[in-house]
């Protein structure tokens, strides 16, 4: 029995059986609220992801604008802005310094779970996995919409703690304890941390029941033909992604289940007898904010996995659709991502080289962390040659997919600096740390995005994004990546530690002033240029140039053989079946054959 | 709207027989609430190699609700196979006193701490030790997880009483057994953890 029929297996049982013949021919009847609001239908999910990420990049962008103000123009006074945030924000002009700390936690919290975890993952998975499986939806609809909703939540709860008295949390987007356990550490461990820690557990649930989803959807759900080595590699990008989610957020989970006890209930996992300013010694005993480091960053490494794969599954398909050629080494992009999903598991120390880690033990994570090099390379490499005399078509979606190779390859190189633990010591807690994960996870992630947008945009709306605004879109932020993020490294080497507030006061930092100004500078114009690209986005909603092929990308992944606007269901009929791998391009001499083909009895054998 | 109506209207696609994917989700959620009380133990492990480790005694009541659980899987079993021979009125009872048993599980768990009150051990609170703290917290998660399954089997039972339609699919009550089973072997390894481990 199929997993469709055993789907419905309850209703047909149930239902008296002369009802089963004519069961699919009845439509059912949608309304406002079921169709864009609680709607169950995975393609309105992604959408509401998609969106909802939107509104957290705009507002986590916007942090750091207004952070980069700070740092590039820390003498200046923008008298105005004390208008539009209040005095809790800007004072006299400037940004506060419980502001400034409270920007770059929200900044960094808002955008690596809630735009770069359900923004990318969130809206890809729910968009691609049953359109390019061939399944008329999820393994449990219901459960999807629940991950939208409790998403939805933790957007609300995290957003409330922008408004209260005593601001929200600003111990870094880490929660380190006592920080963030102790309500008298500072102004924002107060009211804005448990805030925090709220929409992060609600969060922990939305991301668990979409990965729950997305396995099961992609292991049970894929239609006949459809093996597992089939796969377009989106899918497996997204799977292990989902396999790492669910292996890994628990353990934060917990790591934050133990936070709360030691903030509301006095127990003492984390706080030990410290000393605080104006509280005196702790009467916790024994704590160790430690334990709580390796809770959080046997997640957190991960994470960077959960963030980074699926922007490689789209970029590969992209790549190799726009280049008209096959993926190169399919088998091994399959293997590197298995490698990497492996390895993102025991490397998670390599955070903690100067927390007091025996040194032995921190070159095992050493070896451990160098060795992902390996299958990062492989993916590289493979891209590279997938490139390799293509007839290449340089679409948005391919600009942007290219610019996540470079980006991959030049904030990858960094990251065997920062594995080493004998060069951490001098680099930990530097600009140098922030460049490499900004360009190797933030933005190369962005443009995995932005590649996936642009190429999928077609099949979400049924219209055309305009390629104009589209490559400026691509040059800027692409030019705008390298201006801010390059110059950090030099930053970093010579020391200049990350989280400070002001580095003017700072003899050894004095020199960077004119470059941290025209690092905000460039932060400034690249953060008005994804305007550009969320006016692009909504107007070419409705006024696009609308799409009359079904297939505008000559692609040959199933999605593509779906009506312009699919309904819920995805396919009119029957589900199609497939023949064959998804990368059939130029084969003897055809442009591109699709899934749905059989083989031929004259064609070759890949 | 619940997703069964959804699927109605698609007409089936043979693909081989597979596990269904819901109970496939349940497996995978198992393995995520693994990870959960694996990320627990271990900061137990590393926590107990510092300094000022208390060790505790589990108190008796905790062996009685080890027998309570292990029956309870027995029931539940039992009414697991009477469903499937549609033995209805046996199903119930049986049903009936897993959800019970359960219920006399968590009661018996929170005995367990108040005799360990008694004894002078804090779990919670100012001048609690960590060993105690983390016999609470993971105690209490798995309290958790037991009274989740009452509560689905709960719902089950409104379900089949008040729908006019006769339901007979077994793929609800298997859910339940495999989770009841689950958190029963989940119960056994803490036991046998703290019990080992001090």
């Amino acid at each position: 029995m199929s997993n469709e029929a055993a789907l419905h297996h309850s209703v047909d049982v149930s239902t008296s059986h002369d009802t089963h013949g004519d069961g699919h021919m009845h439509h059912h009847h949608e309304t406002f609220i079921t169709k864009y609001v609680f709607s169950q239908d995975h393609k309105m999910i992604a959408k509401q992801f998609l969106i909802t990420g939107m509104v957290w990049a705009v507002l986590g962008g916007l942090m750091s604008v207004l952070f980069r103000l700070q740092l590039g123009y820390p003498d200046s006074h923008f008298y105005w802005l004390e208008d539009i945030l209040g005095k809790w924000w800007v004072k006299d002009g400037q940004i506060t310094p419980e502001a400034y700390y409270a920007l770059v936690t929200t900044h960094g919290t808002v955008l690596v779970f809630f735009v770069l975890t359900a923004g990318l993952s969130g809206t890809f998975a729910n968009f691609l996995i049953p359109l390019q499986i061939g399944a008329r939806d999820m393994a449990s609809p219901f459960m999807n919409m629940l991950s939208y909703w409790f998403f939805f939540a933790a957007s609300c709860v995290m957003l409330s703690s922008m408004f209260v008295e005593t601001g929200p949390f600003s111990g870094g987007w880490t929660a380190y304890p006592p920080l963030s356990a102790l309500g008298s550490a500072s102004p924002g461990s107060k009211t804005g941390m448990d805030l925090w820690i709220v929409a992060m557990a609600l969060f922990v649930v939305s991301s668990l029941l979409g990965g729950l989803n997305y396995i099961a959807t992609i292991l049970n759900m894929r239609t006949k033909g459809m093996s597992m080595t089939r796969l377009p590699l989106t899918i497996w990008a997204l799977f292990f992604t989902a396999v790492l989610g669910v292996l890994s957020f628990p353990v934060l989970l917990s790591g934050f289940i133990l936070l709360i006890f030691d903030r509301n209930f006095g127990t003492s996992f984390y706080l030990s007898d410290i000393f605080i300013n104006g509280v005196g010694a702790l009467p916790n005993e024994g704590g160790s904010a430690i334990l709580f480091q390796h809770l959080f960053w046997f997640l957190g490494h991960p994470e960077v996995y959960i963030i980074l794969l699926p922007a490689m599954g789209m970029v590969s398909e992209i790549l190799s659709v726009n280049s008209r050629k096959p993926i190169f080494g399919y088998m091994a992009m399959i293997g590197s991502l298995f490698a990497i999903a492996i390895l993102a598991f025991l490397v998670w120390a390599h955070h903690m080289f100067v927390t007091g880690l025996n040194p032995f033990l921190g070159s095992v994570f050493v070896l451990l962390t160098l060795l992902i090099a390996v299958p990062s390379a492989i993916k590289v490499f493979n891209w590279l040659t997938t490139l390799w005399r293509g007839n290449i078509r340089f679409t948005p979606a391919m600009m942007f997919a290219i610019g996540f190779v470079s980006l991959f390859i030049s904030g990858g190189l960094t990251g065997i600096w920062l594995g080493n633990s004998a060069l951490d010591i001098h680099l930990h807690d530097t600009y140098f740390v922030i460049a490499h994960f900004h360009i190797v996870m933030g933005v190369a992630s962005m443009f995995g995005m932005f590649a996936g947008i642009y190429h999928w945009y077609p099949k979400m709306y049924g219209k055309h994004l305009n390629n104009t605004l589209g490559f400026i879109h691509f040059w800027i932020t692409i030019a705008g990546a390298y201006l801010i993020f390059w110059p950090m490294h030099y930053e970093g080497l010579a020391g200049m530690p990350r989280r400070y507030y002001d580095y003017s006061n700072w003899e050894s930092f004095k020199q960077f002033i004119d470059l941290n100004r025209f690092i905000s500078t460039v932060a400034m114009i690249v953060f008005a240029t994804q305007l550009l690209f969320l006016f692009n986005f909504f107007y070419s909603i409705f006024k696009g140039r609308k799409v009359t092929s079904r297939n505008p990308w000559q692609s040959n992944t199933l999605e593509w053989t779906t009506p312009i606007h699919p309904g819920h269901g995805n396919w009119v009929g029957e589900i199609p079946e497939v023949y064959r791998w998804p990368y059939d391009y130029g084969k003897d001499g055809v442009d591109f054959i699709p899934q749905t083909t059989p083989v031929g009895e004259e064609e070759s054998h890949h | 709207m619940s997703d069964n109506l959804i699927m109605s209207q698609y007409q089936n696609t043979p693909s081989g027989g597979r596990i269904h994917p819901h109970k496939f989700t349940l497996w995978v959620a198992i393995g995520s609430i693994c990870m959960m009380f694996a990320a627990f133990t271990s900061a137990y492990i590393v926590k107990r190699n510092q300094s000022k480790w208390l060790d505790i005694d589990l108190p008796i009541a905790f062996w009685y609700s080890t027998i309570a659980i292990i029956i309870s899987s027995i029931t539940i079993h039992l009414a697991f196979k009477s469903f499937k021979a549609r033995e209805m009125v046996r199903y119930r009872t049986l049903i009936t006193i897993t959800a019970i048993l359960g219920i006399v599980f968590c009661v018996l768990q929170f005995i367990g701490f108040s005799e360990l009150k008694n004894h002078g051990i804090q779990i919670f609170g100012q001048g609690s030790n960590p060993a105690a703290s983390f016999l609470g917290v993971i105690v209490g998660f798995h309290v958790l997880h037991v009274l989740a399954g009452v509560a689905a089997i709960l719902f089950i039972f409104i379900k089949a009483y008040s729908s006019k339609l006769k339901n007979y699919s077994i793929v609800p009550i298997e859910m339940i057994s495999t989770f009841w089973h689950f958190v029963d072997l989940l119960w056994i390894y803490l036991f046998i953890f703290f019990m080992w481990v001090r």
